[in-house]
């Protein structure tokens, strides 16, 4: 399946990332070893731009994170079609064991790039650099993570195989595969409808909390993390159904499909800036306890909770709307 | 205004060329005055001017400006405290060629966002100032030398800053336009601007303008 | 925030003046780019326009074809077989068709005969296809004959064209009555090519066909979205290996934008020292490199993409009909449906405009990070 264009274009940006990472991975090690704030030597000049460098670069490999998975949910839905019983992006990810593992990996990815760049903006504040030496040990952890997230990617496509017609028989024969038909298996609606809105109202209300007093970010992206696997059992298990106004189709994906009017656009774009804000003003403020940031980590913290507040907010409203509008009733 | 202790300056740390431009520099300068830094060319002083205006840092020893210490600031910090603090003249005038004489004027400013009405409005105020109104829309490799020059100032000052540093400034004049620059700074100290400057021109650190004059050689401090 | 925009907005107009100072140097690479895209485009844009055409042939057609098989090759369908068959519940309708090919020794070029099952077609006419129309001169009321296998000549009446929305697939398509077409072919009585089932549910096609391989052993049903399937796969086949081919392009554009973006010349090293120096930061200076990027990369994307919706849609993408069409002697000279397909812009854009920033990326920090004093020690 590599000779695919979209399947082209996933591994090469993920390629290339891993690339550029591991290349600099040496670069990052030796300002790990050799960084000295109070030198005035050329070397600690030559560490500090460098700093520069790898920071674009992260912001480089996020952006190619974010693109690239945009990409694997479009492509995997476009390839429904060639796959026996796949109804859509869903059916494309279960052909084999690997799909929804890659998709995992690069949400995850995406989020851990969110949190180092918040560190990075940080402690870019402080003229003493205080968090180099752990913005560095993470971004040589990087290098390994993506590297992983390719390698299942690589996996994926690489099992892909169409069942298309062959010489002596339809491909009815060759591969028939029940049980790819699109269905997740999901949670009962009501339970899920309670953990959603349960958690939702958590996560806004931690989220308030460390806006107004400009602490307890742990707990707000704790909260973050809960809410966004909240959000996406009740994406998977009502959510699309009043969507789809059908009462078994539970894809997370077609809801970002023309047909009904991209309305996924309007309830992931809120959940991801949300619990990556929340998920950074954890962070932040965890790392801000360093002497030089005292000072400065509060008004970021309180700036990352308010995005991430008012995301979980707007998500719950489109959702919220989006239950009201629908024709199908669920719950009696 | 500016405290330097101790200072050394190495080019080419730890290779075979390794040199020395500045070797244990203590030196205090007084805010509201014109100071020149003078001594033959390889003696240090273009050097001590880029410590002193934070365009580099020190290999050792500690600049205080303002009391607080910046010798240890990376350059982020460093170029933060420069754009707010400093304005710079320069030998060769450094402006960008293929730009107008306002939109050179107005380069620094950039980065700190103004709105566009505001900061063209300096501009224009600051040519004007500086007899060049009818020169802004020029390209500024058509402007004459002493043009240049006063477009370089007027960039310089485009800031706002406290001080303003100039390196050999009338190296590239005549002296009747070499006199009219010591009559600018005169006004810039007058305004309440430090300005300090490096020359080897006795027009200069001969000028009952220049308050102070310090004597550089081989990257000592020698009496003048 | 306000600031932050209008920092923005500063340094895009600093980037739009000095590539207008730069206009030669930045209009090869931006030359190259657009090309680059412009082809990646016209592939993709066709392919795509392809498969719609496709898909919209075959939605017309019977939901599952059945075939009999003898010794592995495909064989007429004997009578009595459809009886065999029985009824199958989801089966709308079955029908036997007729069909096959003829070679023109006029134009060299096979056509496809068949019968259509509407029985529209009156005795001792024809319904022919455009590409037949226009190669043969044919207009409605001509004549034409046909020499059959057997030798012997036939002549026939062309009653209509069918239209050319859909020429892909019937340009090569002639229409005939049963009996006409029994006797050209000496077609046994009885006999049919195949046999066509409608099925109304979807989810039972795949139950009608299994049900079907159970009462004639030696049948083989094929499924509509098989056969789409199998179109889709090898159109994304050919693209992804003319892709494939166009990688070295690909590579050697990267390492041009490397080059490019390295190669600054004395001017250019010198206005950054002069940015530097009048308090431009490191990352104020990638900024407006990653403006200056983002503009060249932008605009060449546009244009190329444009470009090539013109060529593909316009022009029938006449630079690549050979390698991406043809599977019939006749081309099919059609009008493609313009569309536009989001994943497809971005598969582009991540194959042309992710190289290019990650080639140019090490050269712009290097210049980025020009020490600020540079400027006075020249």
């Amino acid at each position: 399946m590599f000779f695919h264009p979209a399947v082209i274009a996933i591994l090469l940006a993920s390629g290339l990332g891993v690339a550029m990472l591991l290349a600099a991975a040496p670069f990052a090690a030796q300002v790990i070893r050799r960084w000295d704030t109070g030198s005035g030597s050329e070397l600690q000049l030559v560490l500090e731009r460098r700093t520069y460098l790898f920071s674009t670069l992260l912001a480089f490999v996020f952006a190619a994170q974010l693109l690239g998975l945009l990409l694997f949910v479009f492509n995997a839905d476009a390839m429904a079609v060639m796959f026996v019983g796949a109804m859509c992006a869903v059916g494309t990810l279960n052909v084999n064991p690997w799909g929804f593992p890659a998709l995992g990996a690069q949400v995850a990815l995406f989020f851990l790039a969110a949190v180092w760049l918040a560190i990075n903006h940080l402690d870019n504040q402080a003229p003493d650099y205080p968090l180099v030496r752990l913005k560095y040990a993470l971004f040589l952890a990087f290098g390994p993570l993506l590297a992983g997230s390719f390698a299942l990617q690589f996996a994926y496509f690489q099992g892909l195989r169409a069942d298309v017609i062959t010489s002596c028989c339809g491909s009815l024969f060759s591969a028939d595969t029940q049980g790819l038909s699109g269905d997740l298996s999901a949670l009962p609606p009501r339970p899920a409808l309670w953990g959603f809105y349960g958690s939702l109202a958590l996560a806004t209300a931690a989220a308030g909390h460390a806006w107004l007093r400009r602490r307890s970010g742990p707990l707000l992206a704790l909260a973050s993390a809960l809410a966004f696997g909240a959000a996406m059992a009740g994406i998977l298990s009502f959510l699309s159904l009043y969507v789809y106004e059908h009462p078994h189709h539970h894809c997370p994906f077609c809801i970002l499909k023309p047909e009904y009017g991209h309305q996924g656009y309007a309830l992931y774009i809120p959940l991801f800036v949300a619990t990556a804000a929340g998920l950074a003003a954890g962070a932040v403020q965890l790392c801000g306890r360093k002497a030089s940031l005292r000072a400065r980590a509060p008004a970021l913290t309180g700036r990352l909770a308010a995005t991430a507040g008012a995301g979980f907010l707007l998500f719950a409203v489109v959702a919220t709307a989006m239950i009201w509008r629908s024709n199908l009733i669920l719950l009696g | 205004m500016i405290e330097l202790s101790g200072i050394r300056k190495v080019f080419n740390q730890s290779r075979h060329n390794e040199y020395r431009a500045l070797d244990g520099i203590d030196l205090f300068l007084a805010g509201r005055q014109i100071t020149a830094l003078s001594g033959p060319s390889g003696s240090g002083k273009t050097t001590l001017l880029t410590l002193i205006g934070c365009l580099a840092r020190p290999t050792a020893g500690r600049v205080r400006l303002r009391g607080e210490d910046i010798s240890g600031l990376p350059e982020r910090f460093l170029t933060e405290i420069r754009r707010r603090t400093f304005g710079f003249v320069f030998q060769q005038f450094n402006l960008v060629r293929g730009l107008s004489a306002v939109d050179n004027v107005m380069l620094p400013a950039y980065p700190l966002g103004p709105t566009h009405r505001e900061l063209r409005d300096r501009a224009e105020a600051l040519l004007a100032r500086l007899h060049l109104a009818d020169r802004r829309d020029a390209r500024v490799e058509w402007l004459s030398g002493g043009e240049q020059q006063r477009v370089a100032i007027a960039r310089a000052l485009i800031n706002d800053p406290e001080i303003v540093i100039a390196d050999e400034p009338t190296a590239n004049l005549d002296t009747a336009l070499a006199k009219a620059f010591m009559g600018i700074l005169e006004e810039l100290h007058a305004e309440g601007r430090t300005v300090i400057l490096t020359s080897h021109d006795p027009l200069v650190t001969g000028s009952v303008a220049v308050h102070r004059v310090v004597a550089l050689r081989d990257g000592r401090i020698v009496p003048p | 925030m306000r600031t932050w925009v209008a920092r923005q907005a500063w340094l895009i107009d600093f980037t739009v003046g000095s590539l207008a100072r730069r206009k030669t140097k930045n209009l090869g690479l931006w030359l190259v780019y657009a090309t680059l895209v412009f082809v990646l485009a016209s592939v993709a844009l066709y392919t795509q326009a392809l498969r719609l055409e496709a898909a919209a042939v075959l939605a017309h057609s019977p939901e599952v074809i059945v075939q009999r098989l003898v010794a592995g090759r495909h064989d007429l369908i004997p009578p009595g077989y459809l009886e065999r068959m029985g009824r199958i519940r989801g089966v709308q309708k079955r029908e036997g068709r007729l069909w096959g090919y003829y070679y023109d020794p006029v134009l060299k070029a096979n056509y496809t005969f068949m019968v259509p099952p509407d029985a529209g077609v009156a005795r001792g006419t024809l319904v022919v296809g455009p590409a037949l129309e226009r190669e043969r001169g044919l207009a409605r009321e001509n004549g034409i004959s046909f020499r059959a296998y057997s030798g012997r000549l036939f002549s026939f009446t062309v009653a209509d064209v069918l239209p050319a929305a859909t020429e892909l697939m019937s340009a090569d398509l002639v229409l005939m009555h049963e009996e006409d077409f029994r006797a050209f072919f000496e077609y046994p009585a009885g006999h049919f090519t195949d046999i066509a089932l409608s099925v109304a549910n979807p989810r039972e096609v795949r139950t009608v066909a299994a049900k079907v391989a159970a009462a004639l052993p030696d049948s083989r049903p094929i499924l509509r979205e098989e056969v789409l399937r199998t179109y889709a796969s090898i159109l994304d086949w050919r693209e992804g290996l003319v892709l494939a081919v166009l990688s070295g392009a690909l590579l050697a554009f990267a390492i041009l934008a490397w080059e490019k973006a390295s190669g600054l010349s004395a001017e250019e090293r010198r206005e950054i020292g002069i940015l530097k120096a009048v308090g431009w930061e490191t990352g104020d200076v990638i900024l407006m490199k990653f403006w200056e990027g983002a503009l060249i990369s932008g605009s060449a994307f546009l244009a190329g993409y444009l470009a090539a919706y013109l060529h593909v849609f316009r022009f029938g993408a006449t630079l690549f009909e050979p390698v991406l069409k043809g599977w019939s002697v006749l081309y099919p000279r059609f009008e493609l449906v313009p569309a536009i397909d989001g994943l497809q812009v971005a598969t582009l854009f991540l194959l042309t405009v992710f190289p290019y920033t990650a080639a140019v990326l090490v050269p712009i920090w290097r210049a980025a990070v020009t020490d600020p004093d540079s400027v006075m020690r020249q």
